[in-house]
């Protein structure tokens, strides 16, 4: 009895080393460790499963009440998401690579993502900011006086 | 309903207003202003109860200084192809010139977040709005890019997207296709923060535009507005502007 048990744990390690070596051959995608958990009980800010296949209705609903309500809650917003499950070292995978988070299942799924043609594909540093180049515009634009910009504008009947 | 939001303004009023030069004391023991100080938790709608605004002194507007350009733009990662024409610009200097004295000013001029926003109006999908607190926004997941809010805007105050970007900021989500405009930073707002320019403006000892809730009597804005002769640029629309100008 006792034998029988030992090689049935023997066969399930085996059987879970066979399993990590396929994903690694990259039949399976693989997935970034994200930098943190949520809770000790919870990896993600809902179970993994749940979030796997409903993580974009959490940040769709989040978008609309951020944009039109100001609701500012970190929970789902797409900004944490990003924060913890992206790297912020310069060299670290873009969104166009499948090793950054999103495109990783998103390529293997073939689903399109077009978060990021807006959005910020990876965590910014805000004291960063002023790294980024501002436009080459002429600090004036000259005009005759006020009228004229009355002029200009659209008239409402 | 309605009693729980009379409340929540009657908090907000007391913890931004009388109590601000109190914080850091207790209220009562064991709870502390600082803690819970913040104008609007991060869970809560904003509210009508606010109207956002802003009055620039064109008095105190240095000629030259561009700061509040170059604060805007580094704020939200303005990023140019030196092509002024189509180049993306959420607040710009004008100087006024005076024909017949040959006197000149300059002043910012940035989107009025009009009460009665013309760019809302002409707006074929929703995506341009007001928000409850009056700021005005493009919702970008659903503009279209037709620029009729372009046309419609009296003060040119939106530009429209080009080129694909890269590069974009956490803050400021940005891209090819969509019209953006000044959004009074509401990322800094709804965090009980002040709009980059007007810091920037202030950073240099300027001090020509003062930010603030328009609904507010206490308010430094609604005080400044109350004592000074203010205008309106273009005030025959009847738009109703949140931007104000003293000395034009
Ligand atoms: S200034 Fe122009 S863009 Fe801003 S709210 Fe008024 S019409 Fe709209
Ligand atoms: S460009 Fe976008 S925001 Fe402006 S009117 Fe068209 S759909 Fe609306």
């Amino acid at each position: 009895m006792l034998k029988n048990s030992f090689i049935l744990l023997l066969l399930a390690f085996t059987a879970g080393f066979a399993m990590q070596g396929q994903a690694g051959d990259s039949l399976l995608p693989e997935i970034p460790e994200a930098q943190a958990r949520f809770s000790e009980a919870q990896g993600c800010v809902e179970p993994t499963a749940e979030m796997r296949k409903n993580h974009m209705d959490y940040i769709l609903h989040q978008r609309d009440e951020t944009m039109y309500e100001g609701i500012r809650t970190r929970q789902y917003s797409l900004n944490e998401c990003i924060n913890c499950h992206v790297s912020d070292a310069e060299d670290a995978p873009r969104v166009s690579s499948e090793e950054h988070f999103c495109n990783s299942c998103h390529s293997y799924a073939a689903v399109k993502v077009d978060c990021f043609q807006c959005h910020a594909d990876r965590p910014v540093k805000t004291s960063d900011n002023q790294s980024f180049s501002t436009t080459g515009k002429p600090a004036l634009q000259i005009i005759d006086s006020l009228h004229a910009l009355e002029t200009e504008g659209t008239v409402h009947e | 309903m309605s009693e729980e939001s009379g409340i929540d303004v009657y908090r907000r009023r007391f913890l931004s207003g009388s109590a601000t030069a109190a914080a850091g004391m207790a209220v009562v023991p064991g709870v502390f202003l600082h803690e819970i100080g913040h104008a609007k938790p991060a869970a809560d709608p904003v509210t009508s109860e606010v109207r956002w605004g802003m009055l620039i002194d064109t008095n105190k507007c240095a000629e030259g200084c561009n700061d509040c350009v170059t604060a805007c733009n580094d704020e939200h990662g303005l990023t140019g192809h030196d092509r002024p024409e189509t180049d993306a610009q959420w607040i710009r200097k004008v100087k006024l010139k005076d024909k017949q004295t040959g006197h000149t000013q300059t002043l910012p001029l940035l989107c009025q977040h009009c009460e009665h926003p013309p760019c809302v109006d002409v707006c074929p999908t929703g995506a341009s709005f007001k928000r409850d607190d009056g700021i005005v926004l493009v919702d970008k997941h659903i503009c279209i890019g037709c620029r009729y809010c372009m046309m419609a805007c009296p003060y040119k105050a939106r530009s429209f997207i080009h080129e694909t970007l890269q590069d974009q900021l956490p803050h400021a989500p940005r891209g090819k296709g969509t019209v953006e405009s000044c959004t009074f930073c509401v990322h800094r707002v709804d965090n009980d923060g002040t709009p980059a320019c007007v810091e920037a403006c202030s950073a240099e000892n300027h001090n020509a535009m003062v930010f603030g809730d328009l609904n507010d009597p206490s308010s430094e804005i609604s005080k400044g507005l109350k004592q000074h002769s203010t205008h309106q640029i273009r005030a025959d629309l009847q738009l109703n502007t949140g931007v104000r100008y003293r000395g034009i």
